[in-house]
């Protein structure tokens, strides 16, 4: 009887294996690899055609390209892991010119050592969140690296989409008299993100907002095509990064109303405790939107009949200031600036 | 949020608003120094003087413990780091305090320094367990609230027998630094400064308790009233010096009873006395030599003394010939008095300790309420 079926080749053991060297050397268990592991989670035609490169038709309009690199820590966390942040990530880089997002790059750098089990759960996560959010991973690259050179993976990807001719949204565009609208709570990704590190050791019900957001663009975009000035996901740095940002491009000073801000209790209350402050956090699913002041209504409505944008609302106006400062009416009755930030926000002792 | 949001109510805080600005006697002014960086960071942040009648003006004190450490003793935590090849645990607020030669722990750690952050001091003597084969070293600093986690760091390395820990100790006192302000000249010649009144620390008198403020509502005729560090407390307590200030009473009274005892912590305390002993001077920065102002680790704890181990030998640092910290912290000046303000000295680039963090009374400014430098008018002047 044969026992040796032709053609046989072992599967990778993504039960208990590990990445190593010859992942990434160019022969074949990278080949395997790609096989096993991309090609099924995120199978497409261009894939499929295994080229070095995608090559597709672009619908009319103009080309908009956005770029993103991962290196979250830790790798998995309440609400999400770095699969589906990027993902959503660079789809919402794209989504903030107006535009819809068509297709994405990923380039993975995996550290030797890195448990396969952890990489399939990654990648698995990356292609339900571009399905679900109808953006393919057209094409793609892996290195690996020696064990200490990176910290398990890092992911980098790159998105391109198309803006309708008519869109013209950019941070230099606000003008005295806009008003500025934000889609939900602030800094529910960066809080979720610091209860995990296992150095604070204290533990929380919140989880990352990580969300595509171009569905939500759209539908404000179809109410309010021309009015809309600027869109922004305020990531990184968080609202009052991106507040700075718009007034310095655009030349004007900014007010916001703190009794506006949506912010959750637990969220609150997990930046006191860290000496954290909302407005700097990262998030993840939100972003803010600088429109003409009369067609806010109607975009603010749109907003909160989209899922990802039930919380919305007006958090504060343009108006002229050549110091192009960000100021905040504080619930409290007084006036401060909402400033670049200093270096890291680091918590406070005392 | 539950015990926070009612301290930061915007309605209580126009009706208190109201009750001040009805009580003030419009013919003279009230100066009160806030002691602490915590009250200072209140204000600015919740903009409290846009409530308060012009003729009340705040002077922020030297109460911030990251402002008033000596450079010197920064350079002395690098060179721990990088010439001792220490593992050198740190709270947060140190690592981008700027040092000599254009370092700070934050660069240091980028080049290869072993430097690792820490919440508390049980965080530092866990690296200690997990590292045998290192030196660890905390760097401690603060007022008296920071003092008992670091006693009981001590204890519980000499419990465990631990080899590998020190402690480079930087802690320094609130009573010794209130009597250098008051006893400084340009307060003590009546009328050079004025300086009516002081709002007491929050923290600082959970664990020292109200008892050690008697002194100066006795000795200096001034009263202070301790307050906790929500703006409402803040508010509270101008409303207690006002009336004290209107009726010439000079009392220790306490708006933080939340919290705030006349003895403190006694079980703080003790911990305290037993592991640390005053030391003769310390350098502030921006005040200088400070007696009495600091403590260091007691001889029969001396195995566990960086300063000890490592012979650490602080050299001093000037800061900038322009620098007026000095003066902002006694009240002489304000921050856009001093020419370095917002133009070489800023939050990214701090020169002196008043911008360091973000508790001095300059970062405050800067950072929360420099739109008014631009309409400042002469109501505001001293």
């Amino acid at each position: 009887m044969k026992t040796v079926r032709t053609g046989y080749v072992r599967p990778i053991d993504f039960r208990s294996g590990h990445v190593d060297m010859t992942h990434g050397s160019g022969g074949r268990a990278m080949a395997q690899l790609i096989d096993e592991l991309f090609l099924a989670a995120f199978d497409n035609e261009y894939l499929r055609a295994q080229n070095d490169q995608a090559c597709f038709t672009v619908p009319p309009g103009r080309l908009v390209m956005a770029t993103d690199a991962h290196v979250v820590s830790p790798l998995f966390f309440p609400g999400g892991d770095i699969g589906c942040l990027s993902v959503h990530g660079t789809i919402n880089d794209v989504a903030m010119a107006g535009a819809r997002p068509l297709h994405l790059s990923a380039s993975f750098i995996l550290e030797e050592g890195f448990p396969l089990a952890d990489l399939k759960r990654i990648v698995e996560s990356m292609a339900k969140a571009s399905r679900e959010a109808g953006v393919s991973i057209v094409t793609g690259d892996t290195k690996v690296v020696e064990k200490g050179s990176a910290d398990g993976v890092f992911i980098t990807t790159t998105g391109v989409g198309v803006v309708p001719d008519g869109v013209e949204l950019s941070g230099d565009r606000l003008r005295p008299g806009d008003v500025l609208l934000l889609s939900g709570t602030l800094g529910d990704h960066g809080v979720a993100i610091m209860a995990q590190r296992e150095s604070l050791g204290f533990s929380t019900t919140i989880e990352s907002d990580t969300a595509a957001l171009h569905g939500l663009v759209a539908a404000m975009l179809e109410v309010a095509p021309k009015a809309l000035r600027a869109l922004r996901d305020p990531t990184r740095g968080g609202l009052g990064t991106t507040l700075n940002e718009w007034a310095r491009q655009s030349r004007v000073g900014l007010v916001v109303d703190e009794a506006a801000l949506p912010v959750r209790p637990e969220v609150a209350a997990a930046c006191e405790f860290l000496g954290l402050d909302p407005l700097y956090v990262a998030n993840e699913g939100k972003l803010v939107c600088a429109c003409a002041s009369e067609a806010a209504p109607k975009v603010l409505e749109a907003m909160r009949a989209h899922p990802l944008g039930r919380n919305a609302a007006l958090i504060g106006k343009v108006q002229e200031d050549e110091h192009h400062f960000v100021q905040m009416d504080t619930s409290f009755g007084g006036r401060r600036i909402v400033d670049w930030l200093t270096g890291e926000q680091l918590p406070r002792i005392c | 949020m539950r015990y926070i949001d009612e301290f930061r109510d915007g309605k209580a805080a126009r009706a208190l608003a109201q009750t001040i600005a009805r009580e003030v006697d419009s013919s003279r002014r009230y100066h009160v120094m806030e002691f602490c960086g915590g009250h200072t960071h209140a204000i600015s942040r919740y903009g409290i003087t846009d409530l308060l009648p012009p003729n009340i003006r705040l002077i922020h004190g030297p109460g911030c413990p990251v402002c008033v450490l000596p450079i010197g003793r920064i350079d002395d935590a690098i060179a721990l780091a990088v010439e001792r090849h220490v593992i050198l645990a740190t709270y947060a607020d140190c690592l981008r305090v700027p040092a000599s030669k254009g370092l700070s722990l934050l660069k240091a750690k980028a080049k290869g320094a072993d430097v690792r952050m820490v919440y508390s001091s049980a965080d530092a003597l866990k690296l200690a367990r997990e590292n045998p084969d290192r030196q660890v070293v905390f760097f401690a600093i603060g007022f008296e609230t920071t003092t008992p986690p670091t006693a009981v760091a001590v204890l519980e390395a000499q419990r465990l027998g631990l080899g590998n820990f020190t402690v480079f100790c930087n802690h320094v006192l609130t009573p010794a630094a209130i009597t250098h302000i008051l006893e400084s000249p340009e307060v003590r010649e009546h009328g050079t400064v004025p300086l009516d009144a002081f709002i007491g620390p929050a923290h600082v008198s959970t664990v020292i308790g109200s008892r050690p403020y008697e002194h100066f509502a006795r000795e200096y005729a001034k009263p202070v009233v301790i307050a906790g560090f929500e703006p409402l407390d803040v508010m509270q307590a101008l409303l207690m010096i006002v009336r004290q200030l209107n009726e010439g009473r000079a009392e220790v009274e306490n708006e933080f009873t939340r919290a705030v005892t006349r003895d403190g912590n006694l079980k703080a305390q003790a911990l305290v006395a037993e592991v640390f002993e005053l030391r003769k001077s310390f350098e502030w920065r921006g005040l200088r030599e400070v007696p009495y102002s600091a403590l260091k680790l007691k001889e029969k704890y001396r195995a566990f003394d960086a300063e000890a181990r490592f012979e650490v030998k602080t050299k001093p640092v000037a800061d900038h010939k322009h620098c007026e910290c000095g003066a902002i912290l006694r009240g002489l000046k304000r921050p856009w008095d001093c020419q370095l303000f917002g133009t070489v000295c800023t939050p990214e680039n701090p020169m002196g300790s008043c911008m360091v963090s973000s508790e001095g009374a300059c970062a405050a400014h800067y950072t929360y309420g420099r739109f008014r430098d631009a309409h400042r008018t002469a109501d505001h002047a001293p």
